[in-house]
């Protein structure tokens, strides 16, 4: 474990400072401008490549049905964008309701991750009775079973339990994700015990002190999770597509991957829907870069 | 008193019950599924059929299964693909983003993109950018390249997912080596120059072994990773795994052995504890890599 402790620490934020024309970073240091202009460079042309993509995709979703998608040399702009093929996508998938599917899916699986994982938390942290170190041991097992080794059988257990090809079924086997109890438990042995015990010495139970003092004190590592949670249920594809069969119950991914198949002909439609199945993820990670961040300092085994 | 007899009456039971819920959910939905992975790999169950105990009888027929092979391969020849590239550009691209210059955290962000888009958007963005008809092949005839086949050819296919997996991945090690370097000490950085060293020669000699054990965690994840890859070849070669299916990896076959209404999930299950097996032994063998070479 020591490898991931070692994660933890984050970046240090070093301030710019600009004396007159001068660059500086955090020390005082001065940039050199062929140093800055070689930087630059070469952060644009990464740019170009990550970002780019996910840009011509956006692109081809725009162009209308007239317009030339596979012209050589490529043009990037559309000469007469329309939104067009986002209404065509809605006539072709229910979109909107895989979208919304996606939506509970993902909402299900922030509440119950993060209920779930801050009662165990507490529960390894800062409760005392036999029977703790077993149910560590648990949790750290499930952590090392891969996904992909155990999904047959999660999708027979899933049909003993007459819950395969329903929602619930997608969101069950990842409610409370082993990687998530063993991140507030951290989050909870962290706070020092002095603020618990003035609670306990006045008479609140275990409950009230869970709520009331410890809970607020883990904010930042329950945003973490529930960031993660909603990511990792909204991006999920391999197992909604063993659990999901009935076409009205697809999630997001599952009817991109039907829409690609059935319309693989028609890229515009494709590029509309993925650009609806993206937008909403890069939008709630522009608002929280911050937290995503921290999350992969601290959570550096998810992967 | 009256507080310190309400906690007395508290009941023992309760710590389990802020337990229960997070261990009812791994022993039904982790536990309980791997035991059943590894009973089932013993049988000839299938979806609708219980099955009966049948030993090794998977096992010695997974030896003869040409398609075990190939998606073994698949898997292995993945993990020697992506892991190189993914423990060292992660580590360019963090060193690029280190240094905080105007505009740092805005590349920092848009470089991250690639990680929270779904896999399935991803891939389909990739498939339309290498389509004979797209993008990439449309720029390579601006230059007077004829057409390449990425997506129709075999070997391309594998080496295209690959660049995908890595252009996915990048952003997010990215970050885990930029909290390594955080942990640098400048000093080291400072004597090196002092002594003469060029910018390449501090980041073989001050850089490098200042962040191995991170490159040891990132080689560990990726390889992981890296075998058990399933969504972008399934994406790119589609279900079938591309030309004769050739390009099926181990958990495409998983998957597609293992479902359906006709599934034969014991057999699907042996092919599972042969994943199973082969990620605990590989970050086994990384992590006591790591240990070998510390002094």
């Amino acid at each position: 474990m020591s490898v991931l402790e070692r994660e933890k620490a984050r970046p240090r934020e070093e301030p710019v400072v600009r004396r007159g024309r001068r660059v500086t970073d955090g020390h005082g240091r001065r940039i050199r401008v062929w140093e800055l202009v070689l930087r630059y460079a070469l952060l644009l042309a990464v740019l170009t490549l990550t970002v780019g993509p996910f840009l011509w995709q956006l692109s081809t979703s725009l162009k209308g049905p007239t317009e030339d998608i596979f012209s050589s040399p490529p043009t990037f702009l559309p000469s007469h964008p329309t939104l067009h093929n986002y209404r065509r996508v809605a006539d072709t998938i229910p979109v909107w309701d895989y979208a919304l599917n996606s939506l509970k899916v993902a909402s299900a699986s922030v509440v119950t991750n993060c209920v779930g994982s801050a009662l165990a938390g507490y529960a390894l942290a800062r409760l005392r009775y036999r029977g703790r170190g077993t149910a560590t041991l648990v949790f750290v097992l499930a952590m090392l079973v891969p996904v992909e080794g155990i999904i047959i059988a999660q999708f027979t257990t899933m049909r003993e339990l007459g819950l395969n090809n329903t929602l619930i079924g997608v969101v069950l086997p990842g409610s409370v994700a082993a990687m998530n109890v063993l991140l507030m438990r951290n989050a909870f042995r962290n706070l020092p015990y002095e603020i618990e015990e003035a609670a306990y010495v006045d008479g609140a139970d275990v409950w009230q002190r869970f709520r009331r003092i410890a809970l607020p004190s883990v904010k930042g590592t329950l945003a973490v999770v529930a960031i993660f949670a909603f990511m990792g249920a909204w991006d999920d594809f391999l197992w909604p597509l063993i659990v999901l069969s009935d076409p009205d119950k697809f999630t997001l991914t599952i009817g991109l991957n039907y829409l690609h198949g059935t319309f693989a002909n028609d890229e515009r439609l494709v590029a509309a829907g993925t650009v609806i199945a993206v937008a909403p993820l890069i939008a709630l990670f522009a608002c929280l870069q911050r937290y995503f961040f921290r999350g992969v300092g601290e959570g550096a085994v998810k992967g | 008193m009256a507080g310190v007899s309400r906690v007395r009456r508290q009941l023992p039971t309760s710590p389990w019950l802020f337990a229960a819920p997070g261990l009812l959910i791994t022993g039904a939905f982790v536990l309980y599924p791997f035991v059943s992975t590894v009973v089932n790999s013993f049988t000839d169950r299938r979806t609708l059929i219980p099955g009966h105990f049948v030993g090794l009888a998977n096992f010695r027929e997974l030896l003869h299964d040409d398609m075990f092979w190939t998606g073994l391969r698949n898997s292995t020849l993945y993990i020697v693909g992506v892991v190189p590239a993914l423990v060292i550009l992660p580590l360019l691209l963090a060193l690029l983003v280190q240094k905080n210059i105007p505009g740092i955290t805005f590349f920092r962000s848009a470089f991250y993109t690639p990680v929270v888009a779904s896999v399935v958007v991803v891939g389909l963005i990739w498939v339309w950018l290498l389509d004979e008809r797209g993008l990439v092949n449309s720029l390579l005839r601006t230059v007077g390249i004829g057409r390449v086949g990425f997506l129709s050819d075999q070997w391309l296919l594998l080496l295209s997912a690959m660049a995908v997996t890595v252009w996915k991945g990048l952003g997010y090690y990215m970050i885990i080596y930029l909290a390594a370097l955080a942990n640098v000490p400048r000093e080291l950085h400072e004597a090196a120059a002092v002594d003469g060293a060029g910018p390449v020669r501090r980041f073989l000699t001050v850089t490098v072994p200042a962040v191995r054990s991170t490159m040891v965690l990132v080689a560990a994840l990726s390889s992981v990773a890296a075998f058990k890859v399933f969504s972008e070849v399934y994406l790119m070669a589609g279900p079938s795994g591309g030309p004769a299916g050739e390009d099926t990896t181990l958990v495409m076959l998983v998957q597609r052995t293992g479902t359906g209404l006709t599934g034969r999930v014991g057999y699907a299950s042996a092919l599972s504890v042969v994943v199973f097996v082969v990620t605990v032994a590989l970050m086994l063998l990384v992590l006591r890599a790591d240990r070998r070479e510390e002094p």
